[in-house]
């Protein structure tokens, strides 16, 4: 029953886990309560009506009475105390996802959802180390990690049913989320919130690693981008510093600094583009960049009509920027 | 007599023929300067400079596209959604560096005082006049059956379909209302 990289049944941290529990909890007692009434329900089919109940006239013994009442109120009793129990473990489990354990940790990650890919900010006290980058978010093992979420242009909604709940990112309001990653490995996030055309490919990846890992993919992403190598990448940086790529892209250490679109300063070391849709292939690519309406109809990079020779340049050079 | 009729209907129809048209494959990117009318007193004796006839004005693909590109190239951000903002609006009849095509034209490629950026080089060609063409059809300047019918997105507005034509009128800036 269990299983499965998107799945809130398949908790891999105390988030998701508690979550599961009142899941499973609630689950269980809502089984026995319906089993109870549907057996209930067959016994007065099979009793079947008789016929002085069809009669109005008031021939039931106080005795019948007395024992039909009391039937009825244990029900109701029942019912408000599993109600009751419901309600007291729904409140303690939602206490304890609000909970600030994160902010001790210190590991602050800024998400801005936007129409349709996530921007991802790594906080830090030291300036030097604040990185952005989209789409791929790493985090250690074990250790709670506190996200920051913002609405870019719309209501979106941040969700990894492996490790938490449902949060909605609203612009103009800047809204919270810790969650921790037991076990490393992957697991798939989704925008939850109906966002506009792309909606349903605008996902993303939660790649848990052990701290050792964690800390050399943290220090790449720290860095400006690799200088181009061979003639063909040399081409491909020029190719993006002069074409439309420019106006909405950034690749740190060169002179394109916009941030409209995802920043690419190491997009070679990203698994998937355009917000985990396809895999980071240089068919994909190139085929992304001449026109992405037709993986994505209606999103916001328009068509570019580069020759072959500086498109395949431009694939090389984003290629190497690992 | 349904003759008559049918010719008549499908001549008619051929009238639709002009919007459909679209250029598939765009040639490379030149970059022209034209001058901006900024007043019928012209010096020199060669007169006022010839107008530019914008063939995406006439196409409804392009003026589309054109709808497509404003998002895109993110002049939203500015003119948002031709209510204006940070940049002048683009849907009443004001005009501070003219509203001819090549003018358009110029503002887009060279930029303009006060904030609106150079985009030469950066935006094709045949992209920059399909700009163009869509900011006219924001003020309902171009033909009805050719400006976009419908937004694809927020509904801020009345589609520039049902926009009234508004008749330009010259200002300079800052003193725009």
């Amino acid at each position: 029953m269990s299983g499965g990289i998107q799945s809130a049944l398949n908790p891999a941290g105390p988030n998701a886990g508690s979550l599961a529990r009142l899941w499973w909890l609630m689950f269980w007692v809502n089984a026995v309560v319906y089993v109870l009434v549907m057996i209930a329900l067959v016994i007065a089919i099979r009793k079947g009506t008789r016929q002085k109940d069809l009669n109005p006239v008031l021939n039931i013994s106080s005795k019948t009475e007395t024992r039909r009442r009391n039937v009825v109120l244990s029900a109701v009793v029942v019912t408000t105390l599993v109600l009751f129990m419901f309600l007291i473990y729904s409140f303690s489990t939602g206490r304890s996802l609000t909970a600030d354990i994160a902010n001790k940790n210190g590991l602050s990650i800024e998400i801005t959802g936007r129409q349709w890919w996530w921007e991802v900010r790594y906080n830090d006290v030291d300036a030097s180390n604040i990185f952005t980058t989209a789409n791929e978010i790493h985090i250690p093992v074990g250790v709670p990690v506190l996200f920051t979420l913002r609405g870019g242009d719309v209501i979106h909604s941040f969700w990894v049913p492996n490790l938490a709940g449902k949060k909605d990112l609203i612009p103009g309001k800047i809204s919270t989320q810790w969650l921790q990653a037991d076990k490393p490995g992957v697991y798939r996030g989704q925008c939850a919130e109906y966002c506009g055309l792309q909606h349903a490919r605008m996902a993303f990846w939660i790649v848990a690693d052990t701290q050792e890992q964690f800390n050399a993919w943290r220090q790449n992403q720290t860095q400006t981008s690799v200088s181009p190598a061979t003639d063909s990448q040399r081409r491909g940086q020029q190719v993006f510093l002069s074409s439309s790529c420019v106006m909405c892209h950034a690749i740190n250490g060169t002179t394109a600094g916009a941030n409209f679109g995802p920043n690419l300063t190491h997009v070679g070391s990203r698994n998937t583009i355009a917000a985990a849709t396809l895999s980071n292939t240089r068919e994909h690519l190139s085929r992304w960049i001449a026109d992405s309406q037709q993986f994505k109809p209606g999103n916001k990079m328009p068509q570019n009509n580069l020759g072959q020779a500086d498109l395949y340049a431009l694939v090389d050079y984003l290629q190497s920027l690992k | 007599m349904s003759r008559i009729l049918l010719c008549v209907s499908l001549l008619v129809l051929l009238c639709g023929c002009k919007r459909e048209q679209r250029q598939f494959t765009a040639p490379p990117s030149t970059y022209k300067s034209y001058q901006v009318v900024m007043s019928d007193i012209h010096p020199g004796s060669a007169g006022l400079p010839q107008p530019v006839r914008n063939q995406s004005d006439e196409r409804a693909y392009d003026t589309s596209q054109g709808k497509q590109l404003f998002i895109q190239y993110n002049c939203a951000g500015c003119h948002f959604n031709g209510g204006g903002g940070i940049g002048p609006p683009l849907m009443d009849a004001q005009w501070i560096y003219g509203d001819t095509p090549e003018n358009i034209y110029a503002t887009i490629v060279e930029g303009r005082p006060n904030g609106m950026p150079s985009f030469r080089e950066k935006i094709p060609d045949s992209q920059v006049w399909q700009l163009a063409a869509y900011v006219r059809s924001m003020s309902g300047q171009l033909r009805k059956d050719v400006e976009p019918g419908r937004n694809d997105d927020m509904n801020s507005r009345r589609s520039e379909q049902r926009t009234e034509e508004k008749t330009p009128k010259r200002t300079t800036p800052g003193s725009n209302r």
